[in-house]
């Protein structure tokens, strides 16, 4: 139950090297800047983009492209979302619908019509034409459309990016849904950390076209020699369990991971869940060796130092920091002079003073 | 007002015309599709050949088809070698050369309005599970309807002014290869103004009929040039 693959593939100047191996289950975001050879890697797996010699590649048993074949594209069976919209122009949202209806496989996991109109909430744009819709319709019926044809496998290629914040923050949550409701799985590409962080349950970072890390999310978020950890935009992600949703002045109160830690996040919706995420921007987390008191900061966490990282071209350092009493990493960027001036080693106990917290799910 | 042979010659023009635009479709379909699609190095000399009627005078393409349709010609011997009677100065030969001379008037627009299709929803159909003639069924020729349209009323109206060909290689046989250009030709040879009139105002009211037919179930497409 994995999806394999070596995939080699020449566009002019530029290569695509990607191996990687990851399970058949859950979401896998694909992140890295623009022109790393993303979308070529999505493209590859579809089989609309073909493959050198020598490519790999099976999903969950079957073999796509091998070293005797490559399966067309219209066998391979992919739910294909892409950045602008592919609606067929000349039919209704519902022809459009029905065009995935009548090509779909023969499987018994079938999603009905009306469970996949409910999913992406389009029942009342079933009769409308594609060009009278928003760009945020039109992407919620690409997926509508590319679910119902009961893919092996659903691609998304930046299905949000060509949208703007308002279709964004619109479009995120039947995502959300979807991801984790569906039994189908999802290679996610992107370039942006917020739907990585919201979405993902694996991460495979690409440079280059060349993929340089993969594993669970917090895995790779938690590496410090990673592309990512070294960008600006270093974050880490924190699963945290629900402990009381009106707290106090418009605040939730959260657990991490395991733990008794207490995190405090701008109130919660008032419905029954269990687990949230959140997310941290390491530029927002500073680190104390005693317990600061007289600070407006409300999420101070207990952490343990498990690895440190020069990053001397900048003067930067990057920690990371275990919270106390469950597994969740969090990252930290400082400056390294404090490094030096703390004395900062690892396995010391340290607070972590977390400036700001995105809460994702 | 009109002669039976003038009544013969307006419905063997109109049996040509029909004719030879269905003819075309079925040629000009899959050569338009894959002028528009192929990256083939040498696709221009395709093209040029497939425009050449537009430029050359019609009786330069009827006196080569002359030739070819002769007993001596190409095509003449084939079709003599096959057992069958002679081509030229027959309706089958009419054809033959309406053929050529109309069919940049059908490739054209069709080529056209192939290039106009984007690629994403043809590859969004494939990665549906279509395959390429299901695509070309279900996608391109939804999409392509303004296009056929052009294609069929180009081809048919221009077909129906044929001259120079038909009077190259089917001469002038009424009932037979008589069309109603010659017709008129003959009309005012003879100084019978009047019949000539007559033809020559029906053919004029057709041919605009025609004309603002296409123009208004088209108007969008800019590309109709004639």
């Amino acid at each position: 139950m994995s999806i394999r693959a070596q995939l080699r593939c020449v566009k002019g100047e530029f290569h695509l090297s990607a191996d990687f191996e990851i399970p058949y289950a859950g979401v896998t975001a694909v992140f890295g800047p623009s022109g790393c050879g993303k979308s070529t890697l999505l493209r590859c797996i579809a089989g609309l983009d073909s493959c050198e010699a020598g490519s790999v590649l099976s999903v969950n048993g079957s073999e796509w492209i091998s070293a005797s074949e490559s399966i067309p594209v219209h066998a391979r069976r992919v739910g294909y979302v892409s950045q602008s919209s592919s609606l067929f122009p000349h039919l209704s949202v519902m022809g459009n619908l029905d065009f995935a209806l009548k090509r779909r496989a023969k499987t018994v996991n079938n999603m009905s019509i009306d469970e996949v109109v409910a999913l992406l909430g389009i029942a009342s744009l079933l009769k409308r034409r594609p060009d009278t819709l928003s760009g945020g319709e039109k992407q919620r019926v690409s997926i509508a459309r590319a679910l119902l044809n009961t893919p092996a496998l659903m691609l998304m290629d930046e299905p949000l990016a060509a949208l703007d914040l308002e279709s964004k923050e619109e479009i995120l949550p039947y995502l959300e849904r979807l991801c984790s409701s569906a039994k189908i799985p999802v290679i996610y590409v992107t370039h942006s950390s917020d739907e990585v962080a919201r979405l993902a349950d694996q991460l495979m970072l690409i440079e280059n076209g060349i993929i340089s890390s993969q594993g669970s999310l917090s895995d790779v978020l938690g590496r410090i020699d990673s592309s990512l950890s070294r960008s600006a935009y270093a974050f880490s992600v924190l699963n945290c369990r629900v402990l009381r949703i009106a707290g106090p002045a418009h605040l939730s109160v959260l657990a991490v991971g395991e733990s008794n830690v207490e995190l405090f996040v701008p109130r919660l919706e008032e419905v029954p869940k269990q687990q949230a995420r959140v997310r941290v921007s390491a530029r927002d987390v500073s680190v104390c060796i005693e317990r600061p008191v007289g600070s407006s900061i409300l999420n101070i966490l207990p952490v343990t130092v498990r690895e440190i990282a020069e990053m001397d071209d900048r003067g930067q350092s990057l920690l990371s920091l275990q919270v106390e009493g469950s597994e969740e990493r969090l990252l930290a960027r400082v400056s390294a002079y404090s490094c030096e001036k703390l004395n900062l080693k690892i396995g010391m106990a340290l607070f972590a003073q977390v400036k700001s917290v995105a809460l994702l799910s | 007002m009109f002669s039976a042979g003038d009544i013969g010659a307006f419905w063997l023009t109109l049996r040509l015309a029909l004719v030879t635009v269905c003819i075309l479709l079925v040629i000009g379909t899959p050569l338009a599709w894959w002028l528009a699609r192929s990256r083939f190095r040498f696709k221009a000399v395709i093209e040029a050949a497939v425009a050449l009627p537009l430029v050359l005078p019609p009786t330069v393409i009827g006196f080569y088809l002359l030739v070819a349709l002769g007993p001596n010609g190409p095509i003449g011997q084939v079709v003599s070698a096959l057992g069958l009677a002679p081509l030229a100065f027959t309706f089958s030969g009419l054809v033959l050369g309406s053929v050529l001379y109309s069919l940049p008037f059908v490739v054209q627009p069709l080529q056209n309005t192939f290039s106009s299709i984007p690629e994403a929803p043809l590859e969004a159909a494939a990665t549906l599970g279509a395959k390429g003639f299901d695509r070309f069924i279900s996608i391109v020729l939804p999409l392509s309807r303004s296009g056929y349209l052009t294609a069929i009323v180009l081809g048919f109206a221009h077909t129906l002014g044929e001259f120079g060909v038909v009077l190259m290689i089917g001469g002038n046989i009424p009932g037979q290869t008589q069309v109603l250009s010659i017709a008129i030709y003959d009309h005012v040879e003879a100084l019978d103004y009047t019949s000539a009139h007559w033809l020559a105002g029906t053919m004029l009211l057709m041919s605009f009929a025609l004309l603002v037919c296409v123009y208004m179930l088209n108007r969008r497409f800019s590309w109709v040039r004639l």
